[in-house]
């Protein structure tokens, strides 16, 4: 659902059928991945790759965002990009 | 001290208004057991009658192993219907994250612009405000959309509450919990941590602004 006032869009990460529970950190840290995979494939200025970042921005806590972001720029993010 | 204390606070979500339902279901249910129950020990400890027929009655047997499972079902479905309808999510027009902290919440609004802010409870004492409830930064909300809360915590688990909503979920660290929150009308609605979490367990309130959809987004605007 998109809502828009006054020049503000209402959009949020939509439900994911691969998270159904209350624990969605899964669905934050597969966003994230999924928005890193994206950039290094097509850029950043992908639409696509736009997508997952509003989702992972959306979902994923500013803290943690932070904090794999120094870890990608220090190459030490465990994760598989 | 009213009456209003005793019972639950006047609901604010279709979902508190079933679990109102509910209860009140429930406990008709217990009061008729009780009655029948007290009634029958009265009767039985009053009189000298004496039951001959009571061993190897079959048809007595029957009814009472299959009345109280009969009885459980009318209790265990709307209770299950409940249970998993205050899972669902739908639609959310809206991101918020909640973080539980040693002794505050702080919030973030990032789908659009990046709102953060900390909620402390107001400490000073004076005849404007409620004691010990309200908080110096009100989580502001809108009210009849449905939002999404994603609840996790920087310590110790908290656990964050509105007994008007029927929202009661854990922050957990490294874990976000996810809830889904939908408001009837304005107004403030209070709530505290539910977990224990420290020494100043008591004194991290939670306080919400439900206000309508233009107020929240000027309210945005002018963040
Ligand atoms: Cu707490």
């Amino acid at each position: 659902m998109v809502l828009e006032v006054d020049g503000v869009k209402l959009e949020t990460a939509p439900w994911d059928p691969r998270f159904p529970n209350t624990n969605q950190t899964k669905y934050c840290y597969q966003s994230f991945l999924d928005y890193q995979r994206c950039k290094k494939i097509r850029g950043e200025e992908f639409d696509a790759c736009q997508y997952y970042k509003r989702v992972s921005k959306s979902i994923c806590p500013n803290a943690w965002i932070d904090k794999w972001n120094t870890q990608i720029e220090e190459n030490r993010f465990p994760g598989n990009i | 001290m009213t009456w209003l204390k005793l019972s639950f606070q006047n609901s604010n979500s279709p979902l508190m208004e079933q679990l109102i339902f509910f209860h009140d279901h429930t406990i008709f249910i217990i009061i008729m057991i009780m009655s029948t129950i007290t009634y029958m020990m009265l009767f039985i400890m009053n009189n000298k009658f004496i039951n001959i027929k009571i061993s190897e009655n079959q048809m007595i047997e029957f009814i009472w192993t299959t009345t109280p499972p009969i009885i459980l079902i009318f209790i265990a479905m709307p209770s299950l219907h409940l249970l998993y309808l205050m899972d669902e999510i739908k639609c959310p027009i809206l991101t918020i994250k909640i973080f539980g902290h040693q002794w505050f919440w702080s919030y973030e609004y990032s789908d659009f612009s990046n709102i953060e802010f900390e909620s402390y409870m107001m400490n000073d004492l004076n005849k404007e405000n409620f004691r010990l409830i309200e908080v110096d930064n009100k989580t502001i909300i809108p009210f009849k959309f449905n939002i999404r809360l994603l609840i996790s915590s920087d310590d110790v688990i908290h656990s964050w509450t509105i007994p008007s909503l029927a929202i009661k979920i854990d922050a957990i660290p490294g874990r976000m919990n996810q809830i889904n929150l939908f408001m009837n009308r304005p107004g403030m609605y209070f709530g505290q941590c539910s977990e224990i979490c420290g020494i100043n367990h008591s004194f991290m309130p939670i306080q919400i602004e439900s206000i309508n959809l233009n107020k929240f987004i000027y309210w945005i605007k002018n963040f």
